[in-house]
């Protein structure tokens, strides 16, 4: 048993994992990713892209085929006592025996990690997680929002270092889904590291430091939320003219303009990667000169859907890229 | 060792006996009457002693075994199957517990209310005939390796099912007919001769034989070779626990 860390090396690091199950389906593929403390990492992707095997692999409950994870520079299998005490795992099914209570069942998870009884933690988490008032419930009575909550309390019963939540907001209304936001929130206030699985890019979008796409057992993309956004995120300018125009003017040819089926707006798109000018001054004057007038500009910026979209399926971006604009080309 | 996670599935499964009583610890006590009642009161009157042993005290350890060995199959089996079958085992497969701690936890329980309902009954058979007990030591060997290695073996039932019907076909079909024709209410020596051969095919024999002569010094077999078999069974459990857990069968992907 070889701690291999220091200070500022990953909690989690996973090298080149590979799964591939019984029936020959590859899950994983090269797998590589590192995740610091503290952070709150979001892995998106659609529906069996392999999320749910990423964290169940490093939580313990499916065997990789190759590579390896470290969790706090401890190996997930042969020192897998450590690695798993670090760990809670909020699971994407509602999976709680219906005839237990709440109080039991969240100590029942607390010493099944290994830590002695604390009646005053637990309580405080209860209250936290605004429970207390169905501590002597049985599971089978409460809502399904509740229940969600239970499971948190179940994985943060042993006072983890990282959380793994496993789409935890699927299937539930609005209004639960910013109060599960606002207890990610707090949970990453006191220290703990998150990683969740989601396929609401909105969530993602709200409340994660970095991104990570996955899609068909590979990890697309991995980055900082705000400088992916930055780094991908196109522009565009609508300019909207005061006249309708049937034709582009030659004038403006160069700027690639789209032009609206009413003839009214003008859709310039441009790229916040580039270094160079955004051409917006250039434009602005060469619609001037063309003798079109203008009524009003606007500029939007791609959404980390539009982004998501771009890199699980490029034509599908593509195409709704064109048709959200409502734009023709000349 | 991680004791507090032995502890939480030890007492989590005894406080699941605790909240279906009815059906965990009064139900089997019940049904063991009601064998005294025919086999002992009404039937036994009429059979003539077995060995110098009248035959309501002489199905007593039989009784006692037919007990054992189902109620700790179906506690083990139900105790692990049931947490498949909603999907909270995966809280126990991430948790820093090794698979020796898992079995002792939930091998312990069954095996401890396996040990409450024979008790119970013991105590029971003591209302309907007079029972003395010759070798108690023996007697509480044969009793908690009885309890014990049934268990495991209902683990692995419980491991191995993967839908309620293949949680009771082994039970059922298997160990209930064994139970039966291993000498349960009858000395093997009642038997004809063709069948005293088959039925010492059954290892259920060994068991009730052994437990049998700790009460009343009759055996059908050797008693030294009824505690080898009850070992061997529970080396065989032991290993195919171990081989399950080593190679995930059934509980990882």
């Amino acid at each position: 048993m070889t701690k291999t860390t220091t200070v500022a090396d990953p909690v989690i690091s996973v090298k080149e994992l590979s799964k591939t199950y019984k029936g020959g389906h590859q899950a994983l593929k090269n797998i590589n990713l590192d995740i610091q403390k503290g952070e709150i990492l979001a892995l998106l992707g659609p529906n069996g892209a392999g999320k749910t095997t990423l964290i169940s692999t490093i939580c313990g409950l499916v065997q990789p085929s190759a590579g390896s994870v470290t969790v706090g520079g401890y190996d997930i299998i042969n020192d897998y006592k450590k690695t798993r005490g670090m760990i809670g795992l909020v699971p994407q099914e509602l999976t709680l025996g219906a005839f237990d209570k709440v109080w039991n069942t969240i100590r029942f998870s607390r010493g099944l990690f290994g830590k002695s009884a604390d009646e005053s933690y637990l309580e405080k988490l209860l209250t936290d997680l605004s429970l207390i008032d169905k501590k002597n419930s049985l599971l089978m009575t409460l809502s399904g929002g509740m229940k969600r909550r239970v499971l948190i309390a179940k994985a943060l019963a042993h006072e983890p270092d990282i959380l793994f939540l496993d789409e935890p907001t699927a299937g539930v209304d609005v209004e639960l889904r910013k109060d599960m936001w606002a207890i990610v929130e707090d949970l990453r206030q006191s220290g703990v590291t998150i990683i969740l699985t989601t396929h609401y890019i909105e969530e993602a979008e709200e409340i994660a430091d970095r991104v990570g796409v996955i899609n068909a057992g590979e990890l697309l993309l991995l980055e900082d939320k705000k400088v992916l956004m930055q780094k991908l995120g196109k522009k565009q300018l609508r300019i909207e003219l005061r006249e309708p125009c049937t034709t582009i003017p030659a004038l403006l040819e160069k700027y690639d303009l789209l032009l609206s089926e009413d003839g009214l707006n003008l859709v310039y798109s441009y790229d916040t990667r580039s270094d160079d000018r955004t051409g917006i001054t250039s434009l602005l004057t060469a619609i001037n000169e063309s003798g079109l007038v203008l009524k009003d500009i606007h500029t939007s910026q791609s959404s980390l859907e539009d982004i998501f979209i771009g890199l699980v399926n490029p034509l599908d971006s593509q195409e709704s890229s064109s048709s959200a604009s409502g734009a023709t080309a000349p | 060792m991680n004791l507090p996670a032995i502890k939480a599935i030890y007492f989590n499964e005894m406080r699941r006996t605790g909240n279906t009583l009815l059906q965990s610890i009064a139900s089997p006590v019940i049904s063991t009457a009601l064998y005294f009642v025919v086999f002992g009161a009404a039937i036994g009157s009429r059979i003539q002693n077995i060995d110098n042993v009248p035959y309501g005290v002489f199905i007593v350890p039989g009784l006692m075994m037919l007990s054992l060995l189902t109620q700790s199959i179906s506690n083990a089996s139900f105790g692990i199957f049931f947490p498949k079958f909603t999907g909270t085992i995966y809280e126990i497969m991430s948790a820093p517990i090794s698979y020796l701690e898992i079995v002792i936890g939930f091998v312990g329980a069954a095996a401890t209310k396996s040990f409450i309902i024979g008790t119970i009954i013991l105590i029971t058979a003591n209302f309907f005939v007079d029972l003395e007990i010759a070798h108690p030591f023996w007697m509480m060997a044969f009793f908690i390796l009885t309890c014990i290695s049934f268990s495991l073996f209902g683990f692995i039932i419980g491991l191995w099912a993967d839908n309620f019907e293949k949680l009771q076909l082994i039970p059922l079909l298997v160990i209930t007919p064994l139970v039966f024709l291993g000498g349960s209410f009858y000395s093997v020596d009642m038997l004809p001769e063709f069948w005293q051969k088959v039925t010492l095919f059954n290892p259920v024999l060994y068991l009730i034989s052994g437990f049998r002569w700790s009460f009343f010094e009759v055996s059908d077999v050797s008693v030294g070779i009824s505690l080898l078999m009850i070992l061997a069974f529970l080396a065989a459990c032991l290993g195919m626990v171990w081989w399950m857990f080593k190679t995930g069968y059934k509980l990882k992907n």
